[in-house]
């Protein structure tokens, strides 16, 4: 049975194409997915990732717990309200979802995890987390609303009182905080996924109709998960089912960035990623731009000359550089230039390192 | 929402269209139906001059942003052309369907068959009865 978020009505009015996400009736888009995405990048847009699983981990021995849980270290989490990304692994090293980790208070932290791995994600987190007795409280009592864009903060601070507002324009990127407003009950991160600034907030279901409405009323574009895949995929972040699972590493998937292998730490599957290390990570996650006409798509074969073949795992029209991108896992040795099998043809790709684009602007060489 | 539906064409019940011109040949292309259900259209696979194709046989692919669809030959014949101008400008399969966005000429194998097809009356009312 198909779940739905509480603005599930909102996106029915607003004439939305819905489709199964994870589970969830979505809206996919609205009208045009091109228009959502060049809102995006040129103003404000809006998403409504209530789907998405916040849980929040408390305990004196919270912080423990986490190190030990994530490949990232949450001990960088110096001050409150900072958060930072990172892979959860198993222990053979693969990973079994990306998400973001905030640091609300000591004892306190904050997950925000997937929609379509949330129960497997609570489960793993919960067998964890027993020897440790920290509280797992996932928070389904939550809907997040994404704002996103080069206006999105001024935007949505701007529909607050005016601590609130100065709160929120406080905020340092990849640092979140709780208004005053609905009893302290709203929290606001400067976060996001698709390479623009902005706010994802979070706060009690009962109030996201209220805050979209006021959102839509300060000329706020409703944007769909269309949208949000063409935005991200052209900021280079991975989605996780198609750019990495629980077979790929965070080696080979782009990510090796975001694993604190620093000394006298020891994180579920350390030992695995230590031993690829050692032996030569065999592939790795690049960028491709495609150059002859055509479209990238996940699933195609990459020829990748002497260094054998690999696959795309993303691919899709870039609606801001007018090309065709895609990520790709192909053999480490793989040079600067490879080839797409795209319906039986070979059509050239130039392999180039993400980001494609950020704050509107292309990052590569078109 | 009310449908875009030119009388004198004939059409398919995979919404392509076919257009019989003054000498004897064939145009074909997707509906405005199609086109709205496929959203902005971001690349387009015509097939090329001299191909032989069968009634029914999948000859062009159309790329949404999210997706690429084949387009099926209503008609069996000799390709004599298909649209060069949607390399650079895909969307006009979008903003004119039945002009601009024409996908290819067909010499045909047969002139009977196209009176087989749905004419635009037929057309209408299969996509009120699909759409129930």
């Amino acid at each position: 049975m198909t779940q739905q978020t509480p603005l599930h009505a909102r996106h029915v009015e607003l004439g939305a194409r819905l489709v199964d996400f994870g589970g969830w009736d979505m809206p996919l888009q609205y009208g045009s997915q091109l228009e959502e995405h060049h809102a995006v990048r040129r103003d404000a847009g809006m998403f409504d990732v209530s789907h998405m699983r916040a849980v929040d981990i408390e305990g004196p021995r919270a912080e423990e717990f986490l190190r030990r849980l994530l490949a990232n270290d949450v001990a960088r989490l110096s001050e409150r309200g900072k958060a930072l990304y990172s892979c959860m692994l198993n222990e053979a090293g693969g990973v079994i979802d990306d998400l973001i980790v905030y640091f609300l208070e000591p004892g306190r932290y904050r997950l925000v995890v997937n929609a379509g791995t949330a129960d497997s994600d609570l489960a793993w987190i919960g067998r964890q987390a027993g020897p440790l007795g920290v509280a797992l409280r996932p928070r389904g009592d939550l809907a997040m609303i994404a704002v996103q864009g080069p206006n999105a903060r001024a935007r949505a601070a701007g529909l607050l009182p005016a601590a609130d507002e100065a709160r929120a324009l406080a905020l340092g990127p990849f640092f979140g905080g709780p208004l005053s407003i609905l009893d302290g009950n709203v929290f606001v991160a400067r976060t996001g996924y698709t390479g623009e600034d902005g706010f994802e907030i979070m706060l009690p279901a009962e109030h996201a109709v209220a805050l979209w409405d006021r959102l839509l009323g300060a000329g706020v574009r409703p944007c769909g998960l269309g949208a949000r895949d063409t935005l991200r995929l052209e900021a280079g972040m991975n989605l996780y089912g198609n750019d990495m699972d629980a077979t790929t590493t965070p080696l080979e998937s782009g990510l090796a960035w975001t694993v604190a292998f620093g000394a006298g730490r020891d994180f579920v599957g350390r030992a695995a990623l230590e031993a690829q290390r050692a032996a030569g990570v065999p592939r790795k996650l690049v960028g491709l731009l495609l150059e002859d006409k055509g479209i990238l798509r996940s699933h195609q074969k990459v020829h990748a000359g002497a260094a054998g073949d690999g696959e795309t795992t993303s691919g899709s029209y870039s609606p801001t550089l007018e090309r065709s991108i895609a990520l790709a896992r192909v053999p480490a040795a793989t040079g600067a230039g490879v080839e797409v099998e795209i319906r039986g043809k070979r059509l050239r790709a130039r392999v180039v390192r993400p980001p494609f684009v950020r704050h509107g602007r292309a990052q590569i060489a078109l | 929402m009310s449908e875009n539906i030119p009388a004198e064409l004939r059409y398919t019940k995979s919404h392509e269209w076919v257009r019989r011109n003054p000498d004897g040949t064939l145009t074909v292309g997707i509906t405005d139906h199609a086109q709205h259900a496929l959203g902005d259209l971001v690349f387009a696979e015509t097939p090329e001059a001299g191909r032989t194709v069968a009634t029914g046989e999948a000859c062009a692919v159309v790329e949404s942003v999210k997706a690429a669809s084949d387009v099926y030959a209503p008609l069996a014949g000799t390709i004599l052309e298909g649209n060069g101008g949607l390399a650079d400008a895909p969307e006009k399969i979008n903003t004119d369907p039945y002009g601009e966005g024409w996908l290819w000429k067909l010499k045909p194998a047969d002139g009977k068959e196209l009176d087989a097809l749905l004419d635009a009356g037929a057309y209408g009312r299969f996509l009120a009865e699909s759409a129930e």
